[in-house]
C-alpha cells in the first residue's frame, strides 16, 4: 500500500459523512390510526441505510429514513423511531411487521422475517403501479433484477450480493479513492468532453488501481468516474438480460439517486425506467418525497397487512 | 417462477436456475449433488406459498464456481468424457449431464454455465 | 554470459541476475507510480550487490503484467512462460506450479519448461494476494506474520463474504467482538486456498506440487493449500523470484 493509500485510508473514517444519502420521513396528516383498521409495519434493514414503513390498511401512514446503525436490531430501533416520531404511536399498537433486508432476522419487534426479494417486488408495485414489470434496486451490498406480475409477485429473479463492485460498495471505494462525495459522483461523471471507455474489470480493489494509472497518464476525476460507472452499468445490464427486459421498468435503492449509472444503464438497453413518481394519486398530490429507498419496507408492511389478516382469519 | 441464484464477478456470472413452477421438492437433487448446495424448503421468495421448493442455500449462492467446479471439470455425455478444463464452462450440451439437472425428472434445473 | 530479468508485477518489481546458469543478485522494491525507473535502478543495483559491472549484463528479459513500462529490453515473455521456465529451473520434478502473486492467481501443468495446460484468475481480487493483505493490514500484521498466527488456530471461524472488499469489513467486526486474531487469519488464509485450489483442480494436480509468488511466504496458505490438494506442497528458496528468473533465463537462451 502507497503512502498515498494509506493516507487516504486514515481520512476516510473522517469523512464517513460524505458518503451519505439524505434522511428522510413523513407522516400522512390525513389519517387517523386511532380509528381503527389494521396497522402494519415493514422494516428493511440494509447494510447500509434501514427504512421503517407504517401502512393502516394498506395506506402509507408514515415512514422513515436513515443510515443503518451500529447492528441489526439498534438499526430496526431506530428506523421504527423515525418513522414514529410525532405520530403519537408506538411499536405496541403495531399489529403485525415483518422484518427485511440483509439483518432481518435481527428485526426485534417482527413477527416473520421475509426475503427482500419478495419485498422488492410488491413494494415497487405499490409505488410504481401494476404496469411495471422488471425492476432493478441496487442497495449498498447487493443488486437485484426482478420480472413480476401486476400484483407484485415474483416471476423471474436474479440476485447478487457476492461482488462489491456489483453493489453500491463498489462505488462507495471508488468514490472514495478518487476523492469524490458520492452523491456528487452521477453528476460529475458526466461533466466531461468526451464518454471515455469502460475500465477493464469491473472488481473494483483491481479498478483502484487502473485508475490511479489512468490519473498518472493525465485522465481527470470526472472521466475515470465515467469510465468505472460505465463499467458497473455494463455489469448490471448483464444481470438485467439475464432475467428479461419486460417493459415497463422501474428503479429502486441507492443507485436511482446516482444518475451515472442508472441513465448508462438506460442507454446500454435503449429503455428507460419509469419516472420516479407516485402511482396512487393522492401521494402525489400531497407530494409525499418519492423516495426509491423504501420499496422493500413497504413491501414488506404489505406482507405483514397479508399476514396480520390470515391471522385472523379473513 | 424462476429463480437464478448465483452471481456476478470480475471474472463472469455463474447461476443455478431453479423453475419453481415446476419443482414439487421431491428432492432428489439435494440427494445428488456432492456438496450440499441445494436444500428443499418454504420458498425464499415467495412467502405466501405453502408448498416446499428446492434452491440454493444461503452459504453456496456466492460460491457457485468454486463449489461446482469438480462436477463440471469431468463429465460424461453419451459415455465419452466431457472435460470443462481450464475455463470452467461447462459446453451447453454436456451440462444436463450435472449430477443435479439429471436427477430432476421435472427438468427444474439448469446451470448458466 | 550475464542475463537479467524483470518481473513487473502489481504491486512489486523483482530483478534477478544469472550468471552461466547460477543466480548471482535478487533485488526488489515497491513498483510504485515510476515502474521504468525502478526497475532500472532495480537492475543497476543487483549488478552491485553481484559485484559485476551494468555493461556486462550482456541481455535483458522482461515479464509481469506491468511490463509495458519496462525499460529497454532484448526479451520478452508472458507470465506463464517465465513461470514455467524458472519453477523448472528450481526444481525439475515439479509437474504443477502455483503462483500467487497480490493480483492474480494461476495454476500451471508443466512439461520439459513451459506449460501444457494453466488456468488464471485475474478478474476478482477474493481469488489473489490482496484478498490476504486487506486483512493482515487490518489485524495489523504483515503477511508473514498473519500466516504464521494462522497455523496456532484450532478453530477457524466462518467467513460470509466471497469478496476481498466484504470480507475486510467482516473481519473489522470480527476483530471488534474480539474474535482471536489466529481465527480469523486461519479463516482467510482458509478461504483464499479452497478458491486457488479448486481452480488449480480444474487441470488436475500432479506431483511434485511447487509454490511460487509473494503469496508463497503464507505458511498459513501453505498449510491449507496442503489441505486442499491432499498432498505435499514444495516452496522454493525466493518463491518471489521465480517470474524474474524465468525472465532472465528466456533471455540467456536466445
Amino acid at each position: 500500500m502507497t503512502a498515498h493509500e494509506t493516507a487516504r485510508a486514515e481520512t476516510q473514517q473522517e469523512n464517513r459523512e460524505l458518503w451519505r444519502w439524505e434522511e428522510s420521513r413523513w407522516t400522512n396528516p390525513d389519517i387517523d390510526w386511532k380509528a381503527g383498521g389494521i396497522i402494519s409495519a415493514g422494516i428493511d434493514v440494509g447494510s447500509v441505510s434501514t427504512q421503517c414503513v407504517i401502512m393502516v390498511d394498506g395506506e402509507l401512514y408514515a415512514y422513515g429514513s436513515l443510515r443503518s446503525g451500529s447492528g441489526g436490531e439498534d438499526s430496526a430501533l431506530r428506523g421504527a423511531s423515525r418513522a414514529l416520531e410525532g405520530t403519537g404511536m408506538t411499536v405496541d399498537d403495531w399489529h403485525y411487521c415483518v422484518g427485511t433486508g440483509y439483518g432481518r432476522v435481527l428485526v426485534p419487534m417482527a413477527k416473520k422475517a421475509v426475503t427482500e426479494i419478495a419485498c422488492h417486488g410488491r413494494g415497487a408495485n405499490w409505488m410504481y403501479g401494476p404496469s411495471i414489470r422488471t425492476i432493478l434496486d441496487m442497495g449498498g451490498q447487493d443488486c437485484k433484477v426482478l420480472r413480476v406480475d401486476e400484483r407484485g409477485k415474483i416471476v423471474n429473479f436474479a440476485m447478487n450480493d457476492k461482488c462489491a463492485a456489483g453493489a453500491g460498495r463498489g462505488m462507495e471505494v471508488f468514490c472514495d479513492f478518487v476523492g469524490v462525495p458520492i452523491t456528487e459522483a452521477g453528476e460529475r461523471s458526466f461533466q466531461v468532453d468526451e464518454e471515455p471507455r469502460a475500465v477493464s474489470t469491473t472488481c473494483v480493489i483491481f479498478a483502484k488501481s487502473e485508475a490511479a494509472s489512468l490519473l498518472r497518464e493525465g485522465w481527470d476525476v470526472n472521466s475515470v468516474l465515467a469510465a468505472y460507472s460505465l463499467a458497473t452499468a455494463q455489469r448490471v445490464v448483464e444481470l438485467m438480460q439475464r432475467v428479461g427486459l419486460e417493459p415497463e421498468l422501474g428503479i429502486t435503492g441507492g443507485i436511482a439517486k446516482n444518475r451515472g449509472v442508472s441513465e448508462r444503464i438506460e442507454k446500454e438497453i435503449g429503455m428507460k425506467f419509469n419516472a420516479r413518481t407516485w402511482h396512487n394519486p393522492e401521494y402525489a398530490e400531497k407530494e409525499v418525497p418519492f423516495d426509491t429507498q423504501i420499496a422493500g419496507a413497504a413491501g414488506a408492511a404489505l406482507f405483514a397487512k397479508a399476514l396480520a389478516e390470515k391471522q385472523k382469519g379473513k | 417462477m424462476l429463480a437464478n441464484w448465483g452471481y456476478q464477478d470480475g471474472s463472469g456470472g455463474y447461476f443455478i436456475v431453479i423453475d419453481t413452477d415446476v419443482c414439487d421438492g421431491c428432492g432428489k437433487c439435494v440427494e445428488a449433488c456432492p456438496e450440499a448446495v441445494l436444500e428443499v424448503g418454504e420458498d425464499p421468495a415467495d412467502p405466501l406459498r405453502d408448498d416446499p421448493v428446492a434452491f440454493v442455500t444461503e452459504e453456496q449462492r456466492k460460491k457457485l464456481k468454486f463449489t461446482c467446479s469438480p462436477c463440471k471439470t469431468y463429465l460424461t455425455a453419451g459415455g465419452k468424457e466431457a472435460n470443462a478444463g481450464s475455463t470452467g464452462v461447462a459446453k451447453a450440451s454436456d451440462r444436463k449431464n450435472l449430477p443435479c439437472v439429471a436427477s430432476c425428472e421435472k427438468e427444474a434445473i439448469t446451470h448458466s454455465w | 554470459m550475464i542475463t537479467a530479468g524483470i518481473d513487473i508485477g502489481g504491486r512489486d518489481i523483482k530483478v534477478l541476475l544469472l550468471q552461466d546458469g547460477k543466480v548471482i543478485a535478487r533485488t526488489k522494491a515497491a513498483g510504485g507510480f515510476e515502474q521504468g525507473k525502478v526497475a532500472e535502478n532495480l537492475v543497476t543495483k543487483a549488478a552491485d550487490d553481484a559485484s559485476v559491472q551494468r555493461e556486462h549484463i550482456e541481455r535483458i528479459g522482461v515479464t509481469g503484467s506491468g511490463k509495458k513500462y519496462a525499460p529497454p529490453h532484448d526479451v520478452d515473455i508472458t507470465e506463464i512462460g517465465s513461470i514455467a521456465k524458472g519453477a523448472t529451473f528450481v526444481m525439475p520434478s515439479a509437474k504443477t506450479v502455483i503462483d500467487s502473486g497480490a493480483e492474480d492467481s494461476r495454476g500451471l501443468k508443466v512439461e520439459n519448461g513451459t506449460a501444457k495446460d494453466f488456468v488464471t484468475n485475474d478478474k476478482c481480487a477474493a481469488g489473489a494476494g490482496a484478498f490476504c493483505e486487506s486483512m493482515a493490514r487490518a489485524l495489523e500484521v504483515s503477511l508473514e506474520e498473519f500466516g504464521k498466527i494462522s497455523l496456532t488456530s484450532a478453530k477457524p471461524v466462518p467467513i460470509n463474504a466471497q469478496c476481498a472488499v466484504f470480507a475486510e469489513s467482516e473481519v473489522v467486526s470480527l476483530i471488534n467482538s474480539k474474535t482471536p486474531t489466529e481465527d480469523i487469519a486461519r479463516a482467510v488464509n482458509d478461504a483464499l486456498a479452497e478458491r486457488v485450489v479448486a481452480m488449480v483442480k480444474r487441470i488436475g494436480v500432479e506431483k511434485d506440487v511447487l509454490v511460487v509468488g509473494g503469496l508463497a511466504k503464507n505458511v498459513g496458505y501453505l498449510e491449507a493449500l496442503k489441505r486442499g490438494f491432499q498432498t505435499d506442497v514444495m516452496v522454493p528458496e525466493y518463491p518471489e523470484y521465480i517470474g524474474a528468473l524465468g525472465a532472465a533465463l528466456a533471455a540467456s537462451e536466445q
